[in-house]
């Protein structure tokens, strides 16, 4: 009796273990050799060692696991290495063009760039801005959005509350036609129906319309997803308390959903702003200012970007202006996500006290 | 208030399943009637069709009468909003607004429907709340969201905000089925106070509960699994419990089925 408390058993709930420092010994040591063997063999590129020491990693960890832990918990070190290796191919590429972007953009990026046009300034000439290119693209993307969040809203509130039959089914048809159509082909579609037949010349708003084209997919796809997760319990909550069904949807469905249409639409936005060929086609370009998005072209940050790179030839001048612009562009989308997420928060439906 | 339901041969299908048939009952006003008996035989089916919820859901059909005192629910003409007015609803599971205070949820069928002046609606408000049982507890975070709330606290928020609009009928499809004891009981003792205003219609699988809360029972049952399912008997619920008419209404009572 004494004898079996005083002994512990060896439990059949507790196995050998490694300890926590594991996985981060293994990777360390996975560079390490990664590092070692691609000098060994006279590779230089970055990526092939990081390849290297990334297949290291995943095997090593398996290994050591399933000659000491056993198989299952190796599969499991196995199955999260994987997703670790996975997370950091992703964010590397993002990590070095957000790097790179901010490292050559803030040269010339103050407000002097900011609210400067480059009306007098010639592209191989230092000075200059992008106040006219961010002028164009706001009001091109906020015309963009004033199209699409109305039609993309009403398609999916149609789609969810009201449609049954085979009208819905065409419409949700031609929303999944209308989220493959490249970008290109979107402008030409604005481009033979405005220009061409309408015969009006380039324009903000001809390049708001192609825009909306892109956008209006996004936006019904994503609200559609909303109100979905919205419990039908709470509709008919609302409907057995005697409410029409319109009042229901507008004031029990759209409120509950209301964060993540915003988060939609935001991300939608972000999507369109950084569109390049529907503007190429339908805004064109200008050095000056020009405010007025329903008539001549305007400038935008996508095709500022591009246009600077290309004459940049022998002018750092325009190389800095790129990249600065692609900063400001970059840090534009940034803001909207971070706006979004902020709606999203603070409109999620309430717990706590 | 309180009005008299009449029902005569009721049928209700889902798409082409046919789920209650050829129902006919007379729930008395003041009163507190139950229904009872095994899963699926369509009580919560019934308990929609006296509000026109059941066409709320895609393919819901309903065939038969609904007498409202003199008026057919299913009549020519007829606004099943303004039906649902008249007849509340409280749902199995609570299902307050998620982004409504307690306040707001209470007031919901009010504003939704048109009535603003803030003096009526507190007045409502707490009149409801107190109604529910409620008011003690909440009284000093009206302001807070809904959710916060328990569980047993909600569904009686359910009930505040239920009968906010003053029904004439309220229907309860299980409202304890997620509660403790003590809320259950809570509930209980309410709808033993509500009686007084309202006509009560709840659906409930606790036995004692029925036998506790209710004038009269009605008993539903299905011949088989795919089969529409059909009132067997409705009595006084003393006659119930202790001398069915029907076999299997003992049957089911002593839980030798179902
Ligand atoms: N939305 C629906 N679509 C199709 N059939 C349904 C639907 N809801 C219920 N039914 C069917 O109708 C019949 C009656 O269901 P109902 O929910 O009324 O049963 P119930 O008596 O309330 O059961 P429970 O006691 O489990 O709540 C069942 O056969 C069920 O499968
Ligand atoms: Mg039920």
């Amino acid at each position: 009796m004494s004898h079996a408390t005083l002994l512990p058993k060896p439990s059949s709930l507790r196995g050998a273990t490694l300890p926590k420092w594991f996985s981060s010994a293994v990777a360390a040591g996975s560079v390490a050799l990664g590092l070692g063997i691609s000098s060994a063999a006279g590779l230089h590129s970055d990526i092939q060692w990081g390849l290297i020491a990334a297949v290291l990693f995943v095997v090593l960890s398996y290994g050591i696991s399933a000659k000491v832990e056993g198989s299952r918990q190796a599969k499991d070190r196995t199955a999260t290495s994987l997703v670790w290796v996975a997370f950091l191919l992703a964010v590397v590429p993002l990590a070095s063009l957000i790097w790179e972007t901010v490292e050559r953009g803030v040269k010339v990026l103050d407000v002097y760039f900011l609210t400067h046009s480059m009306g007098v300034v010639a592209d191989t000439e230092p000075g200059g801005g992008i106040y006219h290119a961010i002028l164009g693209t706001l009001e091109q993307v906020g015309l963009a959005a004033l199209i699409s969040v109305p039609v993309g809203v009403l398609t999916a509130i149609y789609l969810v509350e009201y449609g049954r039959g085979r009208l819905a089914k065409a419409v949700t048809f031609f929303v999944d036609v209308m989220t493959g159509i490249p970008s290109i082909v979107a402008g030409l579609f604005i481009l033979s129906l405005w220009v061409l037949i309408l015969k009006m010349g380039p324009s903000g708003f001809a390049g708001s319309m192609a825009l909306s084209i892109l956008m209006i997919p996004i936006v019904v796809r994503s609200t559609e997803e909303m109100l979905k997760l919205v419990p039908n319990e709470l509709r008919e909550a609302s409907l057995a308390l005697g409410v029409p069904k319109w009042r229901t949807i507008l004031k029990v469905v759209l409120p509950t959903s209301v964060g993540g249409i915003t988060t939609g639409v935001m991300l939608a936005v972000a999507r369109i702003t950084g569109e390049t060929a529907p503007v190429l086609l339908l805004v064109w370009v200008t050095n000056y200012i020009n405010t007025n998005p329903f008539k001549d072209p305007q400038a935008s940050l996508p095709m500022y970007i591009y246009l600077q790179y290309m004459n940049s030839a022998g002018s750092g001048a325009a190389y800095d202006r790129a990249w600065a612009a692609a900063l400001t562009l970059i840090a534009f989308i940034m803001i909207l996500n971070l706006v979004a997420q902020g709606i999203a928060r603070w409109k999620a439906p309430k717990t706590g006290r | 208030m309180a009005k008299r339901i009449d029902v005569s041969g009721l049928n209700a299908y889902y798409g082409s399943f046919l789920a209650i048939e050829d129902i006919s009952m007379t729930v008395e006003p003041r009163s507190v009637t139950a229904f009872i008996g095994p899963s699926g035989c369509g009580k919560s089916t019934f308990l929609r069709t006296l509000n026109r919820m059941h066409e709320v859901t895609p393919g819901g059909r309903v065939e038969g009468k609904v007498m409202l005192d003199e008026e057919n629910l299913y009549g020519a003409g007829i606004d099943p909003v303004a039906v649902r007015r008249e007849v509340g609803m409280v749902f199995q599971r609570p299902n307050p607004f998620p982004t409504m205070s307690v306040y707001d949820n209470v007031a919901a069928g009010l504003r939704l429907n048109g009535k603003h002046k803030k003096s009526e609606l507190d007045d409502v408000v707490e009149k409801s709340l107190k109604g529910a049982n409620l008011w003690n507890e909440v009284k000093d975070r009206l302001n807070k969201p809904g959710s916060g709330l328990s569980g047993g606290q909600q569904q009686r928020l359910c009930i505040a905000r239920a009968i906010a609009v003053e029904p004439n009928v309220l229907l309860m499809d299980e409202p304890c089925s997620a509660l403790d004891p003590i809320s259950t009981l809570a509930i209980e003792d309410l709808i033993g106070e509500l009686k007084e205003q309202f006509t009560i219609v709840i659906v409930t699988h606790n036995m004692q509960q029925a036998a506790r809360v209710s004038d009269r029972t009605a008993f539903f049952n299905l011949a088989a699994v795919g089969q529409p399912g059909k009132l067997i008997e409705l009595d006084d619920t003393e006659r119930i419990f202790s001398n069915p008419s029907v076999q299997a209404t003992e049957d089911y009572i002593s839980g030798r089925f179902g």
